[in-house]
């Protein structure tokens, strides 16, 4: 054997080594990844094409016929909630993805192998944060093509992108908690039916103040709308407010909704994941 | 203890209420062995194979693979063991470089001895041809190999195999044993679980059959089939009503039966409900004996449809060992 296998593990006790090796555990997840969409680049075409047809059909097929409440063109007011869409429905990816090596026996030989338990979930997340910034990335730059303007300053602009990656961040961990609890990907399949109504019953593409009251109240108290009406806010689009509470304090309810389904869903999810040596 | 590679006592492991997956099980796994673990589905192969390779806790007795307690010091079996699952747990999207690649990092190989191992076991399992085309474009076997020599990048000292040609065709499976010869050939120590009796017939020189979660034999092949009763012709004939003659015919080279009351005379049973099948066991010289029983057949003019030697199936080693067809043999899926 020309390769040396001795003494790998050597030398791996002690805090400093322990954490030195789960960061690079969680890279090298990461990186498992990244390359998967590498060597499928027609996966990100269909991801991105979604949210971007969608501002077409609804821009340029409604938007002519719509107008935010409190002035402005319509398609400033959708382009920052196709933003918290995409985000959202990201939801699906971690959650298809970790169902998908949780059934294949991917996760079972990560957890047979020498390597640090918690950079299977982690890498998991912090994966899907690097496609989000690239999905933003690829997302803005569309929408500049086609007009878009954040209005809001510099700083106010990255606090918005901060808040829709906060959003992203809170739904990883709902993602792994559910991909774990699902069997199948075909079953994770079926949580369109909740992601898609989830995303549609929101500010993302209509002002809930135009809905029928009980629903608009739904729509504005969805944690997806206070992340969509903050960015309107901060990139100094058309916001559409009706002046309630929730819309009028919309850039804290984006810090607290996401941090509020962390500080539930990440336990589960780590809870879960260790109950798969039960 | 040095010795055995693989040593438990007495494990139980119970899934929720009232599903006790293992039941005090015991099994020892000498080095440098192929040692099948044989049986229905249910009957607790796969729980055995999660808990000593720590992805399942025990709830009592002691296990030590490689000379290791795995509920006392998980990470050290870690590092000493090899595991291809029910699914070749490959990434389908990667080249089959880019997955050891990938497991060589994981394993903490580093950048560089990762590749050079990676391009090592390529030609060892002889994939360095497919080696940057992606594992989605493998056939079964090429995929399991793949898999195998993930599950090789330490030179682990126990390699478990979790049904390791369910779902492959012939060739495949031929594939998957030669790579599982070669790895014995090299000292590493196999743990085989399989529901397929010529699979373990081929590779393992010792055999533990489970059943209801615990060793109800610990045998070598041959020890296994001869408590089944070895090899038994088989006569399918065309019209039932010439099921009496095949019945007389194969009865004339068969052994005693089995049973208290045939023990002292040679018997054979029909099987079928179309009422065409006779089979019986046979030792001795069992190519005589067919030929006996066609030649008898051809001169009172039975027209035969099947007529031939058949090794005793798994089903048959369940009969004899377990005296019962347990309701858990019926049902597809294993209960995890």
């Amino acid at each position: 054997m020309s390769v040396d296998l001795r003494a790998v593990y050597a030398g791996e006790e002690g805090p400093g080594r322990r954490a030195y090796w789960a960061l690079a555990d969680c890279w090298n997840v990461v990186r498992r990844g990244l390359t998967h969409y590498l060597r499928q680049p027609s996966y990100i075409v269909w991801q991105l094409g979604f949210p971007i047809v969608s501002v077409l059909l609804y821009g340029y097929v409604f938007g002519g016929a719509m107008k935010p409440p409190g002035g402005g063109d319509y398609r400033d007011f959708l382009l920052p909630g196709m933003f918290v869409m995409t985000m959202a429905f990201g939801l699906m990816n971690t959650a298809i993805t970790m169902v998908t090596d949780a059934s294949k026996g991917v996760v079972d030989r990560f957890r047979s192998m020498p390597m640090a338990p918690s950079a299977v979930v982690a890498g998991r997340g912090a994966n899907d944060l690097i496609v989000a910034c690239a999905e933003l990335t690829i997302l803005a730059a569309t929408a500049l093509a086609m007009g878009w303007r954040a209005d809001g300053g510099l700083a106010a602009a990255a606090g918005a992108f901060a808040l829709l990656l906060l959003l992203r961040f809170c739904l990883i961990w709902v993602g792994v908690w559910l991909g774990l609890l699902i069997p199948s990907p075909e079953a994770a399949g079926g949580l369109y039916a909740v992601v898609f109504p989830l995303t549609m019953v929101s500010s993302v593409f209509v002002p809930p103040s135009s809905m029928p009251d009980w629903l608009g109240a739904v729509a504005a108290w969805n944690p997806i709308s206070s992340t969509a009406t903050a960015t309107r806010e901060l990139f100094g689009n058309p916001v559409a407010s009706d002046g309630s509470w929730i819309q009028e304090h919309a850039v804290l309810m984006a810090v607290v909704w996401p941090a509020a389904v962390t500080a539930v869903c990440l336990p589960l999810a780590v809870r879960r994941f260790q109950r798969l040596s039960r | 203890m040095s010795g055995y590679a693989v040593l438990a006592e007495a494990l139980e492991k119970q899934y929720g209420e009232d599903t006790r997956a293992l039941d005090g099980f015991d099994l020892a796994v000498r080095k440098g062995t192929v040692h099948g673990l044989l049986g229905p589905n249910g009957a607790g192969k796969t729980t055995a194979v999660r808990v000593l390779t720590t992805l399942l806790r025990l709830d009592g007795g002691r296990a030590e693979v490689a000379g290791v307690d795995v509920a006392r010091h998980p990470r050290r079996v870690r590092s000493r063991i090899g595991l291809t699952g029910q699914y070749a747990a490959v990434d389908k999207l990667l080249t089959g470089r880019q997955n050891l690649e990938m497991f060589g990092r994981l394993f903490h190989l580093g950048g560089r001895r990762a590749r050079l191992r990676a391009a090592e076991l390529l030609e060892r399992f002889d994939l360095t041809e497919a080696a940057d085309k992606g594992a989605g474009e493998y056939s079964g076997g090429m995929r399991r190999r793949l898999d195998l020599a993930a599950s090789m990048i330490m030179a682990p000292d126990v390699l478990f195999l979790d049904e390791p040609t369910t779902g492959l065709d012939p060739r495949g499976r031929g594939e998957v044993w030669d790579a599982v010869r070669a790895l014995v050939a090299g000292g590493t120590t196999v743990l085989l679980t399989t529901q397929y009796l010529d699979e373990a017939d081929r590779l393992a020189s010792r055999i533990t059959v489970l059943d209801q979660g615990r060793a109800i034999a610990d045998d070598t092949p041959d020890g296994l089939k001869r408590r089944v009763g070895g090899d038994r012709i088989e006569v399918v004939v065309a019209e039932p009503s010439d099921l009496p003659a095949a019945v007389k015919a194969v009865a004339r080279v068969a052994d005693a039966g089995t049973e208290p009351e045939t023990a002292t005379t040679p018997t054979a049973t029909t099987t079928d409900e179309w009422g065409c099948r006779v089979h019986a066991a046979v030792s001795g010289d069992r190519v005589a004996a067919l030929t006996e029983v066609a030649r008898t057949l051809q001169e009172e003019r039975v027209a035969v449809e099947d007529i031939g030697l058949r090794r005793p199936s798994l089903d048959e080693v369940f009969l004899r060992l377990t005296g019962h067809r347990t309701e858990r043999m019926e049902s597809e899926g294993e209960a995890v």
